[in-house]
């Protein structure tokens, strides 16, 4: 024992079985999962293989791919406002701002994402309205497509963006735009050249943070999308329950995993993540 | 780039900054001379940094108007007043190296690059930090990131620098180095300075002049050596050095501390007062005793440890005297 406890500090033994169970219970699965996606049904990389070879599979990974992208630039530019917004507003006002966004945070997303359909569907609020004034003839179709998809998740993934942007804006140092002021930047100027660069780390989380989030988005496409638009995580969910190809399922959550990791690694190599993540800057 | 031979006196007429129905500032003229090192001196909550923060065009005037070399920049932003600023903290851009930090004035002029480098160089040159261009602030420590503060606020040559208590945070060693640089830098770049502080050596070593300010008010304005010789009041003398009070005829004396000569024993005939020893702080240069005066009040004496070698102890009667002109007459209130 002590010739062991004077090589490893005993700190790890206090978090061993912790790291135990993180390990048994999180690990495990992954490479489970992994190991499923080249064994399934046999032995090989027919699963990947499929990738090239589906015109059905490469068309879901796009439009995954692309839905994801457009949801993480609406999501971040609005948040990106919003956080700007009750950074630089009275406390009160931001205090209300922060209660709104918190509740929308804490409501389910099935109930968030059916209420899209009674304000935006065939027969919703908005459409009857229209019709009623006469403004149009036909019901506008907001939802049942990828339009529908894309309202519900930026929707939803509003908070997400904003709370990562709303911690870097408000540990920036407001003496920093003061000085650009007064060395004669206009606000513009201010923007690009200070505020932007300084708050893009909570930039980059957002950022991240909201792509990782969207790729795994499976009810509101589903209930929004009206079968129309099908996600990885859907499609993955119907090889698991409905077609049982558990190879192809695997295959799919595994490349997911490879791409998040890859963003990650490609971000660290212009960052420290740590930083990103609410580390001290340096 | 403005000629600054005939710019940089300000005019401060009546000036008042309102916060709700509070007077932050409260109906202050001032006239500050081109190329001057003028210090706003007070305690916290004084006035001082409000009345810097409308100079510069952070705060709005309340009510009264500020002008430069006579004509009014009240309603001029701060971004157009081409004031250089050194602020608490120095407020460096932590993104960007020394040079762009330096050079950020003439950047977002639009200058020409060659122009921007030729002037960061000599920037860099006079604040001694050639050899540090490329590192960014976090790497630096207090005493370079308040000269390149001070280089960035200078680099467009602005007729006016204020500076917001710039040597805070550093260290008392390092701070009596870099007054004596600032003040070598005010010699060389002719700009008026603005200085604001609430450290009374800092004032009395650096100002042309001094303003000493309480309760958004002006208490007294002079030289340094004015103030010290001649306070209006017992805040003055009390906040610039150290004083005692003397209470005659239903007059108030300011007495400082220095001006008074010791004897040890009773009887003397010149003696003003005398008392007994209560305590004995020595200082090096000087030592400071407290005597129980026999009216009841206490007063300091700083003695000199050179030149008044008899040795003196705790309990001893002492002999106070000191000259006519060194008990200076205060206003009272």
């Amino acid at each position: 024992m002590q010739a062991f406890t004077r090589h490893i500090h005993p700190g790890w033994l206090i978090i061993a079985p912790l790291m135990l169970m993180v390990i048994a219970l999180y690990l495990g699965p992954i490479l489970n999962i992994l190991w499923l996606s080249v064994t399934d049904p046999e032995p090989g990389l027919s699963n990947y293989a499929k990738l090239a070879e589906s015109d059905a599979l490469i068309r879901i990974v796009w439009t995954t791919v692309r839905i994801c992208i457009i949801t993480t630039m609406f999501s971040v530019t609005l948040g990106y406002s919003i956080a700007y917004a009750m950074v630089h507003c009275h406390q009160r006002q931001k205090n209300y701002m922060l209660t709104l966004l918190l509740v929308s945070f804490w409501i389910s997303i099935l109930v968030r994402t059916f209420s899209w359909l009674m304000l935006l569907g065939r027969k919703g609020l908005v459409n009857g309205t229209l019709e009623n004034i006469g403004l149009i003839a036909e019901p506008i179709a907001f939802m049942r497509n990828e339009l529908g998809v894309l309202i519900g998740m930026v929707h939803y993934m509003i908070p997400y963006a904003v709370l990562p942007l709303l911690v870097s804006m408000q540990s920036l140092d407001t003496r920093v735009m003061d000085a650009s002021r007064n060395l004669g930047a206009s606000s513009t100027q201010t923007f690009w050249r200070i505020y932007l660069p300084l708050t893009l780390p909570g930039l980059v989380a957002s950022t991240l943070l909201v792509f990782i989030l969207s790729l795994g988005f499976y009810v509101t496409p589903a209930v929004l999308g009206g079968g129309k638009v099908l996600m990885v995580a859907e499609y993955i969910s119907v090889q698991l329950l409905v077609t049982l190809k558990w190879g192809t399922a695997a295959m799919l959550a595994a490349i997911m995993l490879t791409g998040v990791l890859a963003m990650l690694w490609i971000m660290s190599r212009f960052m420290k993540l740590s930083t990103v993540f609410g580390g001290a800057a340096r | 780039m403005a000629d600054l031979a005939d710019t940089g006196s300000l005019q401060v007429r009546n000036v008042s900054k309102l916060f709700g129905t509070f007077r932050a500032v409260n109906n202050i003229s001032l006239d500050i001379q081109k190329g001057e090192f003028l210090t706003l001196l007070g305690p916290s909550g004084s006035g001082k940094t409000t009345l810097l923060m409308m100079i510069a065009g952070f705060l709005d005037i309340s009510e009264g108007d500020i002008a430069l070399d006579g004509s009014s920049i009240a309603q001029t932003p701060a971004e157009k007043r081409n004031f250089g600023m050194v602020f608490q903290g120095y407020a460096l851009f932590p993104h960007m190296s020394v040079r762009d930090n330096i050079g950020y004035a003439l950047s977002v002029r639009k200058r020409p690059t060659s122009e921007i480098r030729a002037r960061v160089d000599e920037m860099l040159e006079l604040v001694q930090l050639q050899d540090f261009a490329d590192r960014k602030p976090g790497q630096l420590s207090g005493g370079q990131q308040q000269r390149v503060a001070l280089a960035r606020a200078l680099c467009f040559a602005p007729p006016v620098l204020l500076l917001d208590e710039p040597l805070g945070a550093l260290d008392k060693k390092l701070r009596v180095e870099v007054q004596e640089q600032l003040k070598d830098i005010h010699r060389r770049v002719g700009t008026t300075f603005i200085y604001v502080t609430h450290d009374q050596e800092e004032a009395l070593s650096m100002s042309d002049r001094i303003v000493i300010m309480r309760d958004g008010a002006i208490e007294q304005i002079g030289t340094p050596q004015e103030l010290y010789e001649q306070p209006v009041n017992q805040f003055t003398a009390s906040f610039l050095g150290k004083s005692n009070f003397i209470q005659q005829d239903g007059k108030t004396y300011a007495l400082r501390p220095e001006k008074i000569d010791l004897r040890k024993g009773a009887g003397h005939a010149e003696a003003r007062t005398s008392g007994v020893v209560r305590s004995i702080t020595y200082f090096g240069s000087m030592q400071r005793v407290i005597v129980d005066a026999s009216d009841g009040t206490e007063i300091e004496v700083d003695i000199d440890v050179w030149r008044n070698s008899e040795a003196l102890n705790e309990g001893d009667t002492v002999d106070l005297l000191w000259k006519d002109e060194a008990a200076v007459e205060l206003q009272t209130g």
